[in-house]
């Protein structure tokens, strides 16, 4: 691949001296201090206030049950299932970061990567907590698992469900096992760097002793290699999966073949607008803009520009299908979409997607940071309408007039939405603080002295020791 | 190591581990191992703060079987998941859903993706941590200062004492025609098992024991018998805080959860005073007579023929001859104890005044059991009326048929 070569995203280094030595400096800097930027205990204050709001509406739930969101006939869904959609869809970028784009060659991702596989997992935990609680008894769902229980009876497989607990605990875990094992070497680092014992045992367990031994390293980027390619299929079936809840039942709107490629298309655009909205402040904040620098964003916003046509195609083809299908209850389904009682939320959808981001052709908009976090929010905002739009226009009309309805979310509904942004935060604020936010290894192999992103690069011994010179 | 049996004594000579060199850039690096390796040395490795690219080829590190034992991890999540699904859907509880083959494939693929997926990532991180050796807490390399920054910006390159092309003179002189930052003598690290702290060992063991405690009591009470019933942590609907029939209440002076009706009262819609209608009295006897709200028309016997075929045809049949899909198949199965209900032609039912067939209805006769909760009382005049219908059908004689038809019917 001609990337490689082509890009180097430490143009703005400056050159000459051990670039090694600062990039450590750099990430390891954030742990060393003694305390974080005022912007942290606020942005962290905030955070835990937002989470205590989501622990409180929470228990609030599971104490008086789910009547106490808006989450009743015809609409059983609701915020619940669109909240677990939007937070798992934010996920998939992280994974396409850090497996697809390293499959692809995209060295890029080396500064960017770590906290968006951190993202991948706090977004997984947030989705994790709806479907959990909207099941109404949160005590009993290894009801769900094949494990043997008191009533001797197994899941049922055939279900897309069913087919959803195992996609999305495979994902989690795998995104779990990935994250750590990129993150051994660098916790070496903070272990050798450690100047208080308590830090020293700390990372000092989690690091298992690496030394960055030749021999280990081979081991350890061969199985990199291999849970990259096993995690890009992850990737683009966990969605997938995600959207058979949907297209395999019969209602209108839902019961379609392009769920599954839409679905992921829009979990990536939706999962990148998150990366750059937490990109922008933790570089301003943390003083990683040498790492991750305005090249990173711009290169994110133009795959936002991809995914985001990919998205606004499916608005389009679903609406063609339902023309073309000749199917008047899908007709109904789609006309309502956009001139029914959820319009609204429709043309929030159509905005924030499919509209907003055509910016992004503007060399100047996707180079401006600001425009690039208030863009990003945009279509997290779009986003989660998506999936509201999904969910509540097809469940409230669907083929009986006699049983439509309108969804009025209560307050509780706010408060568990809101309060899961406390958790995705607070577990965010703490990864930055407490661990290696850029994975210093992989950054520096591909740095100008590490040799990985040499022009023309040979196995051949002789040019890989003159290349440098 | 030989001197472990020794007696301690600050004065013992700590052994040589190995000889480390120190460089500044990977292709310093690429270059000394180069020359180690040419000169046939086996125990020795490099360190480095990033995979250095060409290090694999300058060490002749042979490619490691990670790939292999992640292919048979994904193999056996495969076959777990095939079989899993067909024991327990298939086979242990057999599940039909909407008519779906108990077994077909396609609906059994997404999970049997996700389980070769998962053993084969568990697989590769804990086979690659396993063939590095790791976790590995200590180290002679942990003894030397400058190797800290292994993991910053500086390049090693270790060869050990062990090694049989080991010489400490002749091996020094090869390190540093390699052009190395520094070089240092690494000595073996004896102090680490002997200084571990006996108090955090003992520590250990008693929360290990400890640990055990909460399982060991789960075990008993899975093995145990007792008559009380098991702990329910969490009681969903088993508790409900209210009072059922019969229970106990302390507020009321009887002591009762349920109350009866105070005297003189009667519940909204059940006065029910009209003897005739509700219970088929007039006169001291049975009524002889429909009760006046019986509109005797059309209607009603067409109600009464539909209700009768709903509630009376399961056991008296279609013409009340008492052979009805009841008693049918009480007679298949031939257990005894069966007693055929009424033919209700015959003449003693046929003699009953309509009061006493209602009284029948609602409120059973022999076998037969009360219908007034679930008649109301003016669909049992109408059944009453189609009764009397299918009676005098039963009790016909040639008088009945007009005179034309007579010939055709003798």
């Amino acid at each position: 691949m001609a990337t490689a070569s082509d890009f180097n995203p430490f143009q703005s280094a400056p050159k000459g001296e051990n670039t090694f030595a600062q990039i450590t400096d750099n990430v390891t800097r954030i742990m060393e201090a003694p305390r974080p930027p005022r912007a942290w205990y606020i942005a962290f204050g905030v955070a835990l206030s937002m989470l205590l709001v989501f622990f409180g509406s929470l228990g609030w739930v599971v104490w008086n049950g789910i009547g106490s969101w808006g989450t009743t006939m015809p609409a059983a869904w609701a915020f619940p299932i669109v909240n677990f959609v939007f937070w798992i869809g934010i996920g998939h970028a992280g994974t396409l970061i850090s497996a697809i784009l390293f499959l692809l060659r995209q060295n890029w991702r080396t500064a960017i990567n770590r906290f968006a596989e951190a993202m991948t997992i706090f977004a997984v935990m947030c989705a994790g907590v709806f479907p959990g609680v909207h099941i109404g008894r949160p005590w009993l769902p290894y009801y769900m698992m094949p494990i043997p229980n008191q009533m001797d009876m197994w899941p049922q497989f055939r279900s897309p469900l069913e087919w959803d607990i195992f996609a999305v605990s495979t994902y989690a875990t795998v995104s779990i096992l990935f994250w750590y094992m990129g993150m051994i070497p660098d916790f070496a680092t903070f272990r050798d760097r450690s100047t208080s014992t308590a830090k020293r045992l700390a990372y000092g367990i989690v690091a298992m002793g690496w030394r960055g031994s030749s021999r280990q390293w081979h081991r350890y980027e061969r199985a990199y290699l291999i849970l990259a390619a096993i995690a890009t299929p992850l990737v683009l079936s966990v969605h997938s999966v995600v959207s058979f809840d949907f297209a395999t039942a019969q209602l209108p709107g839902w019961h379609t073949t392009i769920f599954p490629p839409y679905f992921v298309a829009g979990a990536i655009f939706g999962g990148f607008a998150m990366v750059v909205t937490l990109a922008v402040p933790a570089r301003q904040f943390f003083g990683l803009k040498r790492i991750i620098t305005i090249r990173h964003l711009e290169l994110m916003n133009k795959v936002m520009i991809a995914t985001g046509l990919m998205v606004g195609y499916s608005y389009g083809m679903e609406f063609f299908i339902a023309w073309y299908s000749g199917n008047s209850y899908e007709g109904f389904t789609f006309v309502n979409r956009a001139f029914g009682q959820y319009a609204w939320a429709y043309w929030t959808m159509i905005s924030c997607n499919v509209i907003i981001p055509q910016l992004f052709w503007f060399k100047k908009v996707r180079t401006n940071v600001w425009a690039t976090l208030v863009i990003g929010m945009l279509i997290n905002v779009g986003m989660w309408f998506e999936r509201f739009v999904i969910i509540c226009t097809s469940l409230t009309r669907d083929f009986l007039p006699a049983s439509w309805g309108y969804f009025i979310p209560t307050k509780i509904d706010f408060m568990t939405l809101g309060g899961s942004f406390g958790l995705f935060f607070t577990l965010f604020l703490l990864f930055c603080r407490y661990l290696p936010m850029v994975a210093m290894s992989e950054v520096k192999a591909f740095s100008p002295a590490g040799g990985h992103a040499r022009p023309h690069l040979h196995h051949g011994h002789d040019d890989a020791a003159h290349a440098h010179h | 190591m030989s001197d472990d049996h020794k007696p301690k004594a600050a004065s013992t000579a700590p052994e040589l581990h190995g000889i480390l060199a120190e460089y500044d850039t990977p292709d310093q690096l690429l270059n000394a191992a180069r020359k180690v390796r040419g000169a046939g040395f086996e125990k020795w490795d490099t360190y480095s703060p990033f995979p250095v690219h060409g290090i694999d080829d300058a060490m002749g590190i042979k490619m490691t079987v990670l790939p292999w034992i992640t292919l048979c991890a994904g193999l056996t999540g495969l076959g777990s998941a095939i079989l899993m699904q067909w024991w327990m859907n298939a086979h242990d509880y057999p599940w039909l859903i909407s008519g779906k083959p108990l077994w077909s494939i396609p609906a059994n693929v997404p999970i049997m993706f996700e389980l070769t997926v998962l053993f084969s990532a568990i697989t590769t991180l804990v086979g690659m941590l396993m063939l590095n050796g790791l976790p590995h807490p200590s180290h002679p390399l942990d003894l030397v200062k400058r190797f800290a920054r292994v993991t910053d910006d500086k390049f090693f390159l270790m060869i050990q004492a062990s090694d049989s092309k080991f010489d400490e003179k002749d091996t020094r002189d090869l390190i540093d025609a390699t052009h190395p930052v520094a070089v240092e003598s690494v000595m073996e690290d004896r102090v680490t098992a002997e200084n571990f702290p006996p108090a955090l060992v003992y520590g250990l063991i008693v929360v290990t024991c400890g640990a055990l405690v909460p399982v060991a009591l789960a075990v008993k009470a899975r093995h145990s018998k007792s008559d009380k019933p098991r702990i329910h942590l969490i009681q969903d609907m088993d508790a409900q805080p209210k009072y059922k029939a019969q229970r106990e209440n302390s507020i009321f002076a009887d002591g009762r959860a349920d109350r009866e009706a105070l005297p003189g009262t009667v519940p909204v819609g059940h006065l029910n005073e009209d003897d005739h209608f509700f219970r088929g009295r007039a006169q001291g006897g049975w009524a002889r007579t429909f009760p006046a709200q019986v509109d005797l028309s059309e209607e009603t016997m067409a109600r009464g023929k539909e209700r009768f075929g709903i509630y009376c045809t399961p056991c008296h049949g279609q013409s009340g001859a008492g052979d009805g899909m009841v008693h049918k198949r009480a007679e298949a199965l031939a257990q005894g104890g069966w007693i055929q209900p009424s033919n209700m032609t015959q003449e003693y039912v046929r003699n009953q005044p309509v009061g006493e067939l209602f009284n029948t209805i609602s409120n059973g006769v022999r076998n037969m059991p009360a219908y007034a909760a679930q008649i109301p009382p003016e669909d049992r005049w109408a059944i009453i009326m189609y009764v009397r219908a299918l009676q005098r059908s039963q009790a016909g004689t040639l008088d009945d048929v007009p005179e034309s038809e007579r010939g055709s019917v003798k």
